[in-house]
């Protein structure tokens, strides 16, 4: 067995490349005109896609954190996958909101926004940068967050930025597998013991009054939605209510009402980068390496 | 000693159409809806599947190693099942 | 015709043995133990660098790097998995490890200081273990040697990230060399302890090799490794700490000069400065956890019940 290369060494005796290479891999975004359409507006366009991104961004290191503490390694890797196309759609969304800005270095742009902004700049919603107590918190604010996302999604595909409109189509695949994911651990707690029955409805008792602000509209979306690029938040009320209905009930846990239209606290709170401790927290910690190493290449 | 929370699923994959579904490993699930997204996330994470069974292992009935004699050795003999045994001359065409 | 007829044959003619047949109990508790401790590795192996995930310094090396540790805890499942085919229970495994009776490798009980080590882990660590792992894709034992096939594959994706991560910071700035640097200089000897004793003090090696669970020596295969790795760190531009690091040309290979063999025991019985840590982190999980998964075990048994 030739014994210096690990490829050489491994076809030896396994023909059959498809196992752990896989096959078919290819960039659903490679033949997708990168121009921002002459009638919409870049600097909204720009500010748009970062509070898509920021929201998966953030919501992914949460994700991140609970990989070698989840409940079994399965769901480790599980929790991984979604942190890693929250990720991939983040990285995307902000070199859109690069572009869309008219960032000269494209390769870093990514990078420049990630490591680069301060709080204050981050445009994610305040339920993204919440920790998460225990595992029913995990799953439910993933179920939250998911759930609104898709929706968003799903209209997103047709926008009339044509890049933004490949991610969300590329992203509702992902963002499909991610609701079903959580929502069956929804159910699975909501209607297993009385101990995860409890911890579950607490969860949710205390999730759904804060997504008041993923649907209060903020003037950047009520403006692109007009010029066809965006979604007007509001619109998604009925398909996430409904999802929520559907879940609560089948998890055997009271329904909640979902709160009021308006942002969390603060004046236009994490659209308009207003942000608690928690982010502040968040940033220190991804920032850290980064910011460390002036000048540093990676 | 501790007996683990979830039983035993084995998984089976096919790679591509065409193919057939082939036996990749096992994992820990607490039902099946639950092993198949273990699965997908277990067994697929590099673009190896288009579709996945999963069966509990308790559920599998296997043919035992020590009847492999009567089991499978009796086909052995039988060589006229196989298109070599026989003598065509190479001048006939097509077959 | 001894007991075991079928096993000596299958094993003298190079077959691999399945789950079902007959084996000698000797080899079945070698067989276990050996794939749990390959298994708690990978598990536990997340640790050090799963630490960086959240402070990766850009988003494509936090996305490779996530990649990458998700990879290890599913080598940990597919190992998992061919322990259970010789009747071990993956909960009872799990107890073993957490209650310190079971041992994983000594390599991943030193800490990850800087992001550095990202990538020397990659290079060297998982350099390492595919220099341990290919020979195993030819295990006597099936359902191990399948799962290390492809976990060597996945494994190369994990050797070349991380010396990709290596050459870019060696072109980056000098406090970056310096880090480079600074992360050879204390992975080096625990990567070259990560292949065990040497052979005078490796008593099972021989009953090993004869069952053809293990197919070199440990000495051969950290010579292999330490001539793999010279000229890597050449062309990186770093130095090896080891003043006795010479190419020998009457042997044909390099002359290295001996770990710290005293440390390493030290390290494997409990000693290193990360032992507690990483047993305790994979207990807090497994304890914090013991409700979900009870939910969800209380929960498919109530399905089952509506379905009859
Ligand atoms: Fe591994
Ligand atoms: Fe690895």
């Amino acid at each position: 067995m030739a014994f210096d290369d690990a490829y050489s060494a491994l076809t030896d005796h396994d023909d059959d490349a498809r196992w752990a290479y896989g096959t078919g891999f290819s960039d659903p975004l490679a033949s997708v005109p990168s121009s921002v359409p002459a009638d919409v507006d870049g600097a909204d366009l720009s500010l748009y896609c970062l509070m898509l991104g920021d929201d998966a961004l953030i919501l992914s290191h949460r994700l991140q954190e609970w990989v070698t503490r989840a409940p079994e390694l399965e769901d480790e890797l599980a929790l991984a996958n979604i942190a890693l196309d929250l990720l991939g759609q983040a990285r995307l969304l902000l070199s859109r909101a690069g572009v869309a800005s008219g960032a000269s270095s494209l390769a870093a742009v990514e990078d420049v926004l990630a490591f680069g902004r301060d709080a204050a700049e981050f445009r994610n919603v305040r339920l993204a940068e919440r920790s998460d107590a225990d595992f029913a918190c995990l799953v439910g604010r993933l179920l939250v967050m998911v759930t609104w996302r898709l929706a968003a999604f799903d209209r997103l595909a047709s926008s009339r930025d044509p890049m933004l409109a490949a991610i969300a189509a590329k992203g509702v695949k992902e963002l499909t597998y991610h609701r079903d994911y959580a929502a069956q651990w929804v159910v699975r707690l909501g209607d297993g013991t009385a101990l995860s029955h409890s911890r579950m409805a607490a969860a949710m008792a205390e999730l759904l009054p804060l997504t008041g602000e993923l649907f209060a509209t903020h003037p950047v979306e009520a403006r692109l939605a007009v010029a066809g690029v965006a979604v007007e938040p509001v619109s998604l009320r009925a398909e996430f209510d409904g999802v929520m209905a559907q879940v609560l009930e089948a998890a055997t846990l009271d329904p909640v009402l979902p709160g009021p239209p308006v942002a969390a606290s603060g004046e236009g709170a994490g659209r308009d980068g207003v942000h608690g401790p928690e982010l502040d927290e968040i940033l220190r910690e991804m920032q850290s390496v980064a910011r460390a190493v002036p000048g540093g290449v990676w | 000693m501790t007996r683990h929370e979830w039983p035993l699923f084995e998984v089976f994959v096919r790679a591509k159409r065409g193919l057939n579904h082939v036996h990749v490993g096992s994992l820990r699930a607490a039902d099946h809806e639950m092993a198949l997204h273990h699965a997908r996330d277990l067994y697929t994470r590099r673009n190896e599947g288009v579709s996945i069974w999963v069966v509990r292992s308790d559920q599998v009935a296997a043919s035992d190693p020590a009847e492999k004699p009567s089991f499978f050795e009796p086909s052995a003999d039988k060589v006229y099942r196989h298109p070599t045994h026989y003598t065509i001359p190479s001048t006939v065409p097509h077959i | 015709m001894t007991d075991f007829a079928l096993f000596d044959q299958a094993i003298a003619r190079d077959q691999r043995i399945e789950p079902a047949d007959e084996m000698p109990e000797r080899y079945r508790s070698t067989m276990i133990r050996q794939i749990a401790q390959h298994a708690h590795s990978e598990i536990i192996g997340m640790q050090p660098e799963g630490e960086w995930i959240t402070r990766a310094p850009t988003l494509r090396r936090k996305a490779i790097l996530l990649a990458k540790v998700q990879d290890e805890a599913g080598h940990g499942l597919y190992l998992y998995s061919a322990a259970e085919t010789l009747g071990a229970d993956r909960g009872d495994l799990t107890q073993r490890l957490i209650e310190g009776r079971q041992k994983y490798s000594s390599i991943f009980n030193y800490p990850t200081l800087s992001f550095a080590d990202v990538g020397v882990i990659g290079w060297l660590v998982d350099g390492a273990a595919i220099c341990n792992q290919v020979p195993l894709c030819r295990s006597s034992y099936g359902p191990y040697a399948r799962a290390m096939i492809r976990i060597c594959k996945e494994e190369s994706f994990h050797q070349r990230q991380g010396y990709e991560l290596l050459l870019t910071m060696m072109s980056g700035t000098a406090a970056q060399r310096d880090m480079v640097q600074d992360a050879v200089d204390r992975w080096w000897w625990p990567s070259l302890m990560m292949f065990g004793p040497p052979d005078a003090d490796s008593p099972n090696t021989a009953q090993s090799m004869a069952w053809k669970i293990k197919r070199h020596t440990n000495d051969e295969l950290r010579q292999r490794f330490v001539d793999m790795s010279v000229p890597q760190a050449a062309e990186l531009g770093v130095t090896l700490p080891d003043p006795e690091l010479a190419w020998n040309a009457s042997r044909d290979h390099y002359d290295f000069g001996q770990p710290d063999w005293d440390e390493l025991r030290r390290v494997i019985s409990g000693g290193g400065a990360m032992n507690e840590q990483r047993i305790a982190r994979r207990r807090q999980a497994d304890t914090d956890g013991a409700w979900v998964r009870e939910a969800a075990a209380a929960h498919a048994a109530k399905n089952l019940e509506v379905a009859r």
